[in-house]
């Protein structure tokens, strides 16, 4: 390719203004982590810096002190996400494998049935009201796996990945082989799917691990508190966040940088799955996808 | 039995119809249940009768959510910051695909990739946290830096007009990196023939950006902008809440549909307001979700929604 003086400028302003969204998407990151870690009086002093002088565990040292309800939190974000994901990938993917085969009549009635959901609403008060009272669903820890379940866009873009990667061909002759509809999906559609089901996967996982809505509205017993709900509760108060560590007040306490710890603490593991799914983003989100 | 009837083909394709079940019955229980439950607006709900049997006061929750002098402030609020959102948000996310997409230096492109990723990956909790970390009045790091500068520190907490610009800001930095790779998956599917074509007809890369590449993600943003606009009543309800929650000094310009509809039923525990409300940002929306579409059909059947 012909490089010439407008490459050249193209490049310069191109890695410019990447360059910058990249810092002002991950300085913060950085000054999250680094700030967890400064002592008490150094913030009391000189306030947080990017790179501060005095290191300190004693936030980490704090909510690990008694880690019952962060481990508690934990062990119920860890199991309503991994059943929630499951469960919702494996039945979206078999409700967008009906939705593509062709000898389904009423394939764009299901999928319209889907899409109204999105188009009205009742509004947040039956919602709740018809949850809490009708379904009996409120402190119940269903209601954390069932609420997050679905989502129909999700639904729609799987269908369009099968529709645009496997050949009605291949449904045909396994059919011929004596193949059952749902023996076809299992071992043709399935296996076949994994770009979209490792990106619509990781889509689903973050919506469970980072959901603090459904159990502000819906769970008032502690013991089923999520990690995200429980560190908004940190948040939004520091003799709270005294409580819900250690039964007394310390006067000594890390207040400050317990809030970020915390914070540092809740993000945790999901950050890690990134890199695994990552190659698979851009083949399994296509976009002809968003459209209904 | 007729052979296109419709019982003969639930018959003939039932394993496929009894796979697609469980989404209809879940979308039967939590969504298509609960939009019928939108009769609430036109009743005055007791506990002890529930939706179906409390006594029924016509249009009296409106009249009253509408003369509480909230229902223009909210409005206002929710569509106007949605115009900002959608504003920076696809120009931010278009240049990023752009540029991701031609320049050279493939490991840099990963890297910056991966960190633009990052913020979706957060929760709006962990935001409010990485928030006050920064503007936090005492002990902020950018407070830390204006008064080590030696200047005055600002407290953006009790100063609405900060949020006009902050909020966007914000909503860029979370989802451009999912934004871009929409717009790059867009890029990718393009043909490479035509690319080909203007370089041999002595086309600069900035030429072929403006009269090849922008006029051919065109549909690729029409349709995010379509989804977006019927979504123009719906606020970003965890933004809002997390990052302002209910800080009264900031709430007159930071108050959108959805914090008034929650506020009210959890918190001052008024179900007529919050089904009013509620119910008011429904039907708007579905009224502005068909006007665009018939809009967009008139127009070019192929951009429309349905």
């Amino acid at each position: 390719m012909r490089k010439g003086k407008d490459y050249i400028l193209f490049n310069i302003v191109g890695y410019i203004f990447i360059t910058i969204i990249g810092l002002f998407t991950f300085i913060p990151f950085v000054a999250l982590v680094v700030s967890s870690f400064a002592s008490e009086n150094y913030i009391i002093n000189h306030g947080y810096t990017l790179i501060p002088r005095e290191f300190s565990l004693s936030a980490y040292k704090l909510i690990f002190q008694n880690p019952q309800r962060i481990f508690r939190a934990y062990l119920v974000t860890i199991i309503v996400t991994s059943v929630g994901t499951s469960l919702s990938l494996f039945l979206s993917t078999m409700a967008a494998y009906v939705m593509y085969r062709k000898d389904v009549k009423y394939r764009n009635a299901l999928a319209f049935f889907l899409y109204f959901t999105t188009l009205f609403n009742g509004g947040l008060a039956p919602y709740y009201i018809i949850l809490a009272n009708y379904y009996h669903l409120k402190n119940n820890v269903l209601v954390l796996i069932l609420v997050p379940l679905f989502n129909v866009f999700y639904i729609l873009i799987l269908r369009n990945f099968i529709r645009g990667s496997i050949p009605d061909s291949l449904i045909e002759s396994a059919k011929i082989d004596g193949a059952g509809d749902f023996t076809i999906f299992l071992r043709i559609v399935l296996p076949l799917s994994k770009p979209a089901l490792a990106s619509i996967g990781l889509f689903i996982a973050l919506n469970y691990w980072n959901d603090w809505w459904t159990p502000m509205m819906f769970i008032e017993k502690q013991s089923l508190y999520p990690l995200q709900y429980t560190l908004y509760l940190i948040l939004s108060s520091v003799n709270v966040a005294a409580n819900i560590l250690q039964n007394v007040v310390r006067i000594d306490m890390p207040k400050e940088s317990l809030k970020l710890a915390m914070t540092v603490v809740a993000t945790g593991p999901i950050i890690f799955l990134y890199p695994f799914v990552q190659r698979y983003f851009v083949r399994g989100i296509t976009l002809g996808a968003v459209k209904g | 039995m007729k052979k296109n009837g419709f019982w003969y083909e639930i018959k003939k394709n039932k394993v496929l119809y009894a796979m697609f079940l469980p989404v209809a019955i879940y979308y039967i229980l939590f969504a298509y249940i609960p939009m019928g439950g939108i009769v609430l607006a036109f009743k005055e709900f007791n506990y002890r009768d529930g939706i179906l049997f409390s006594p029924w006061n016509g249009f009296k929750n409106f009249e009253y959510f509408f003369a509480s002098g909230r229902a223009w402030l909210v409005t206002k609020n929710t569509i106007l910051y949605n115009i900002a959102f959608l504003a920076a948000y696809t120009v931010f996310s278009v240049a990023c695909a752009i540029f991701i997409a031609e320049l050279a230096g493939k490991i840099f492109k990963k890297f910056i990739q991966s960190v633009m990723f990052l913020p979706y990956f957060v929760s709006w909790v962990v935001v409010a946290a990485m928030m006050y970390n920064f503007f936090n009045y005492d002990y902020g790091l950018i407070n830390t830096l204006i008064k080590n500068l030696g200047g005055e520190p600002i407290d953006i907490y009790s100063n609405p007009t900060y949020w006009y610009f902050l909020l966007p800001m914000l909503y860029v930095w979370k989802w451009v990196g999912y934004g871009s790779v929409l717009y790059l998956a867009a890029i990718m599917g393009f043909d490479e023939e035509c690319y080909e074509a203007a370089i041999i007809d002595g086309a600069n890369i900035f030429q072929r950006i403006f009269y090849i590449t922008i006029p051919m993600l065109k549909p690729t943003m029409i349709i995010l902008i379509l989804l977006a606009l019927g979504r123009i009543l719906r606020g970003e309800f965890d933004m809002f809440y997390q990052i302002i929650g209910n800080n009264g000094l900031l709430l007159d310009y930071t108050d959108i549909i959805d914090t008034l509809v929650f506020r009210s039923l959890m918190q001052v525990q008024d179900i007529g307001m919050a089904s009013a409300a509620g119910a008011y940002q429904s039907v708007l929306c579905f009224v502005i979700i068909m006007f665009v579409n018939w809009i967009v059909r008139r127009y070019d059947k192929d951009y429309a929604l349905f």
